[in-house]
């Protein structure tokens, strides 16, 4: 199995109202390249800040964390915006889509920050929204769609300019049972592949069936790998 | 990107609507009021504009503006003809006189004698009458807006629009009789008092008997002559003051500038204008920036680099700005047409433009760099924050 990611005695620390916070402590994880992870736990244990740092958009205080063999820490800040530009796709539990643009404009953000011209960016963001059972709403705003519609946009956008690596922040909490299913289906069926790697971010336990490996957080720690 | 940062912009009309608008505002106020300023400096001016055959007027040296004149020896004329470079000169009064009304009140009046014989300084725009007319015996010739406004003959009913004055209507100028022979159109003045043509000969009779009557020479240059040259000469031979045209509104410009409360108080109303403005657009177009910051955080996050999203919000600025300037100029522009024919003074030079379009721009950029700082300043961890 080849490792995709690798994380070693992480550390963060925030400073809150002039408190000292602890989100990581010395956190050890590895996922591998085909796997779906699951990183759960209560509020507050550290989740988001962990991905965060695997996904290059937030500094470990202390650590080691390599994404495909490269130290995001230690690489330069354009280099930096290249690699998670081409490496790194986001599923956020808003959706956090673009309200003026539409699906088809939204999904084509990406391979746009990529350098990929707009006329090619919007025929290969149609293509995958048709991927994702949204080829009738391509011009819809995402207003206009209803909360798992736009988590399926949120997934064409992850998936189109063929990233490594995803994440995804809390996917399905935002939806009922059924449009969080049909989510998690998208993301096994369609998103993952033995040259991709999915991080997800949950607390919504009727998912956790879709999950490779579980890493169980608690207080900063990873307490647990099942 | 650009095409997104124009979405985005445009996504919100209301917003974006608020935001053009109050670019308009600045970008109005900006212009309108320079240019009612512009208007009425002109003014100060306008006389020496009208009066446009010469290069050269002669005064004595102690005349500060148009209309603070200081009266001359007749004899002065002679010596600036005697000047080598002069291709001819010619007297001119410049006074003001107390006309009778036919109820028997005083309206002051700016009468102007001209040449008797070339009529040099006349008005360039007759209305009815011909400036030869004035030849004719008591002949004068009366401006457009005094006829129809202070000079005109009360009406019967009280508040009622007066009679306008007429060719064949006769005037009383200081116990002497002037007939109306023509109505011209001139540039209004500062005071905005009738105007009342004459010969020289016939304006000294008109003003109270005193030694000296001759308000300015006004010159012609020979064909080739430098204007600097021959100033210095007439200067050097005569003792007495002379300006260019350009010149001679120039001092009564700074005159103007430098004496009266005019230029502070537009002043004020400017950097009002262009204060509020800023507030405004510059308020709207953060607080817009600060509500996509979570858009812009996650364009952060999928790896637009900050160079990006600062030309996307320049874009969105540039814009903006550029609407709103173009808005707010045409409405100071259609305000200026719409005023053309009343007393309000309006002057819209292209230098004008240029004020008020670097002003908007100074307000777009100021409103882009603070938005700009904040998201530069933007962590993309953001995105995963509720």
């Amino acid at each position: 199995m080849t490792l995709a990611v690798r994380c070693q005695n992480l550390s963060k620390t925030y400073a809150t109202d002039g408190q000292k916070v602890i989100a990581l402590n010395k956190v050890n994880l590895d996922v591998n390249m085909g796997e779906l992870m699951m990183l759960v736990g209560p509020s507050g244990c550290g989740k988001t800040t962990l991905i965060s740092i695997i996904a290059g958009i937030l500094n470990q205080d202390e650590g080691v964390c390599e994404l495909f063999g490269e130290n995001l820490l230690t690489m330069k800040s354009s280099a930096k915006l290249k690699f998670r530009a081409a490496n790194i796709g986001f599923v956020f539990q808003a959706y956090n889509l673009l309200p003026a643009l539409n699906a088809a404009e939204n999904v084509s953000v990406p391979l746009i920050i990529n350098g990929v011209k707009r006329n090619i960016a919007e025929r290969k963001a149609r293509e995958i929204l048709e991927q994702v059972g949204l080829g009738e709403r391509t011009k819809s705003l995402p207003a206009q769609l209803s909360g798992g519609q736009q988590q399926r946009v949120a997934i064409a956008r992850a998936l189109v300019h063929s990233p490594r690596l995803i994440v995804c922040d809390e996917p399905t909490s935002a939806l009922d049972h059924q449009s969080g299913g049909i989510i998690m289906k998208l993301l096994k069926d369609v998103a993952l592949h033995q040259d991709r790697v999915l991080i997800i971010v949950t607390h919504d336990a009727r998912i956790f069936s879709y999950a490779d490996r579980i890493a169980e957080m608690d207080d900063g720690h990873v307490v647990k790998v099942t | 990107m650009y095409h997104i940062a124009l979405k985005m912009l445009m996504g919100d009309r209301g917003k974006y609507l608020g935001i053009v608008m109050g670019l308009t505002f600045a970008s109005l106020i900006m212009t309108q009021q320079p240019a009612i300023f512009l208007g009425l400096m002109a003014r100060s001016y306008s006389f020496i504009s009208d009066v446009g055959l010469p290069d050269i007027w002669v005064m004595d040296p102690k005349v500060q503006f148009i209309d603070d004149i200081k009266p001359m020896q007749e004899t002065e004329l002679y010596r600036v003809r005697g000047v080598s470079g002069v291709e001819w000169a010619m007297p001119l009064y410049k006074g003001l006189l107390k006309v009778r009304m036919a109820d028997g009140t005083f309206q002051t009046c700016n009468v102007i004698g001209l040449d008797d014989t070339t009529l040099i300084g006349g008005p360039a725009v007759m209305l009815q009458g011909k400036l030869a007319d004035l030849r004719r015996s008591d002949a004068v010739i009366v401006d457009i807006d005094g006829a129809e406004g202070k000079l005109a003959k009360p009406s019967a009913k009280p508040g009622a629009k007066g009679k306008p004055l007429q060719i064949g209507e006769s005037l009383e100028l200081n116990d002497r009789r002037g007939i109306v022979v023509g109505i011209a159109k001139v540039t209004r003045t500062f005071q905005s008092q009738p105007v009342i043509y004459t010969t020289f000969s016939r304006a000294k009779n008109y003003a109270p008997r005193e030694r000296r009557l001759l308000s300015f020479v006004l010159v012609k240059a020979q064909k080739g002559q430098d204007l600097n040259e021959l100033l210095r000469r007439i200067k050097q031979n005569t003792g007495l003051e002379a300006y260019t045209q350009d010149g001679f509104k120039t001092l009564t410009y700074e005159y103007f500038m430098k004496n009266t409360g005019i230029p502070i108080n537009f002043g004020i109303t400017i950097a009002l204008g262009f204060i509020v403005g800023t507030a405004i657009a510059g308020q709207t177009f953060y607080n817009f920036t600060l509500e996509n910051i979570r858009q812009f955080g996650v364009l952060k996050a999928m790896g637009a680099g900050n160079f990006t999203l600062l030309k996307m919000i320049l874009l969105q600025a540039v814009l903006v700005g550029s609407i709103g300037y173009g808005l707010g100029v045409g409405a100071a522009a259609l305000f200026g047409y719409s005023m053309r024919h009343s007393i309000l003074a309006f002057k819209l030079p292209w230098q004008l433009l240029v004020f008020s379009g670097s002003g908007v721009g100074l307000i777009c950029m100021l409103a882009a760099f603070i938005s700009i700082l904040k998201v530069i300043r933007l962590e993309p961890a953001i995105v995963f924050k509720g």
